[in-house]
């Protein structure tokens, strides 16, 4: 064996292999953010000269007519986006709680855990199907709240299964060390647990919420669409996310520039959202290993 | 509330009247005369299962009021069981359960219907790794007070200090109580864990290697503070550190395999250990 030898063609070798795989995964970042910064790029290109101030505050026209805004439907956006996350978020929390706390090993917990990871990667539109059924149709039309009721349901899983994840990163000695001082098991969770990973917690729901607000097909069966101001729950209402799918396919040259502005409206706030989630797990990270 | 021996001994009446009682129990707690000590707890033929794994067999010993305990042996003898017992740690998993009797001022801390937090009060616990929770160095200490007690916000401030003073922390703290207890060196969290321990006012603290993860100055430090603290409080301490045991420990227990070979006073039992196997293990042979 070569052990002494700096040198070498062993030496030259691995060199060379590394530069190779240094880049190619250089490469393959690349292309994927090529792709990412396009989308970007041209969702500005398109978007950004149709936000103008009519575009946040005046209700959309008729169609055919330029002009107006969509500024019930991001109130509308916003709306079934808080209802839903006042919905979605505690139950996700409490479920992910259970699995990760006093659920391990129980045939519940398994149960529960299974039918989490079913629900995540269930389609959207299905979520969408089910609630028409159980909501649009026994209350004889399309509401608000059946649009709020398909978005939790579609957070509920993406919060539990990164609620259990990250409290199972809290050690047990941690645990452990609380109630040898004489705290009760619950009062562990929510004041020791909870705190260790409240970044982590904030960044679950963060991303829950990031991943409806950009979810149609579901509202396409519930919450409908409505062209006009509407603060009631029970009625139809307009969101940015059909009102864009509506638009995109119309006729009209303006509202395929609103659709475009629409588009880049729900991305920036899908992005602000995921900046927030960043910077709360950076902050609040610092110096807890 | 101390549970003071009339002589003789229960230790040695008492073994007649169990089935089980071996003669390594009886031999093991030969020539130690605790007559005249007042007892804080009493551990009566322990035993301890990991499931149906026998993990203490038939374990007595006294600990004594205000002084500190050392339960040394090699890895694995159950040392770190056995004083998980006296707070009914174990509680927490499935599987786990004991035996027998452990008597805190007289009552049984094994039965059922002892409120584990109330005990968890009276007994605390610092443990091998430095825990702190994440939330600032005052309201760490303050965490335990205000579990069991409702006080003023000047009281607990007073308290909080007392503590971290005890538990020789205050001057390097005084200055940044609102930082991060997480923020602190290894020495310094083990004895904000200290300070949290004995905030609550418990009568015994149990240390589980206490020391093992911290360098040798924190570690001195570490051994400084329990011989202070005896003062107060009585203290159990694990640790595999034999030298450790030698320096801190007015009684000494060896245990081997789950079993309890040897108890007495530290000093006879480094120097004039009775069982074979206590002379093996001080001088190396094994462990």
């Amino acid at each position: 064996m070569s052990a002494g030898k700096i040198s070498g063609g062993r030496y030259m070798r691995r060199k060379a292999v590394n530069v190779a795989m240094l880049v190619l995964s250089g490469a393959s970042a690349a292309f994927g953010l090529f792709w990412l910064f396009w989308i970007l790029g041209i969702l500005i290109l398109r978007g950004a000269p149709a936000l103008n101030w009519a575009f946040f505050t005046q209700l959309p026209t008729p169609p055919g007519m330029a002009g107006g805004g969509l500024a019930n439907a991001i109130v509308g956006t916003l709306m079934l986006t808080v209802l839903a996350t006042a919905m979605g978020v505690p139950v996700g929390l409490m479920a992910g709680t259970y699995l990760a706390e006093f659920g391990r090993q129980t045939a519940l917990g398994r149960v529960v855990r299974f039918v989490a990871d079913v629900m995540t990667s269930a389609p959207s539109i299905v979520i969408g199907v089910f609630v028409y059924a159980v909501l649009v149709q026994p209350m004889r039309g399309f509401s608000g709240f059946a649009g709020a009721v398909a978005l939790a349901v579609i957070m509920i899983p993406v919060v539990v299964r990164t609620t259990e994840e990250m409290l199972k990163l809290v050690p047990n000695s941690l645990r452990e060390s609380a109630l040898a001082l004489g705290a009760p098991y619950w009062k562990v969770v929510f004041r020791i647990c909870y705190r260790r990973v409240f970044g982590g917690l904030t960044t679950g729901i963060l991303l829950a919420i990031a991943r409806v607000s950009g979810e149609t097909a579901p509202l396409l069966f519930t919450s409908l669409n409505n062209p006009y101001w509407n603060f009631d729950f029970t009625k139809p209402m307009g969101t940015l996310n059909v009102t864009l799918f509506n638009y995109a396919m119309s006729p009209y040259d303006d509202w395929r520039s609103k659709a475009w502005g629409a588009a880049l409206l729900i991305t920036l706030g899908v992005l602000c959202t995921t900046v927030i989630a960043r910077l709360v797990v950076s902050r609040t990270q610092i110096g807890r290993s | 509330m101390n549970l003071t021996l009339t002589s003789p001994p229960p230790e040695i009446t008492r073994s007649e009247s169990l089935t089980e009682a071996t003669p390594a129990r009886d031999s093991a707690m030969q020539g130690c005369d605790l007559s005249g000590k007042a007892l804080r707890i009493e551990v009566r033929s322990l035993h301890f299962y990991y499931g149906t794994n026998l993990a203490l067999k038939d374990i007595s010993l006294p600990i004594v009021s205000k002084e500190v305990t050392a339960f040394i042996g090699p890895s694995g003898c159950g040392k770190s069981t056995l004083i998980r017992c006296f707070n009914r740690m174990y509680d927490l998993y499935r599987g786990q359960r004991a035996t027998g009797e452990i008597l805190l001022d007289g009552q049984n801390l094994l039965d059922r219907d002892i409120d584990v937090t109330s005990l968890r009060a009276r007994v605390g616990m610092v443990f091998q790794k430095p825990t702190p929770f994440p939330m600032s160095i005052f309201d760490n200490v303050a965490f335990g007070i205000q579990l069991h007690e409702k006080v003023s916000r000047s009281i607990l401030r007073e308290r909080v200090e007392q503590a971290l003073h005890r538990a020789a922390l205050w001057d390097e703290v005084k200055d940044k109580l609102k930082h991060s207890g997480m923020s602190l060196s290894g020495g310094q969290q083990q004895r904000l864990c200290i300070a949290r321990a004995i905030a609550v006012e418990p009568e015994v603290i149990l240390m589980d290697e206490p020391a093992s993860a911290l360098d040798p100055i924190a570690t001195a430090r570490i051994e400084e503070l329990v011989e202070q603290l005896k003062e107060r409080y009585t203290i159990v301490i694990v640790t595999h550190n034999m030298q450790q045991a030698a320096r801190v420990a007015g009684y000494t227990a060896f245990l081997y395999l789950g079993e309890l070979v040897e108890f007495g006073e530290t000093e006879k039992l480094f120097t004039t250990p009775r069982q074979a196997r206590t002379r093996d293990y001080l001088t190396g042979r094994f462990g």
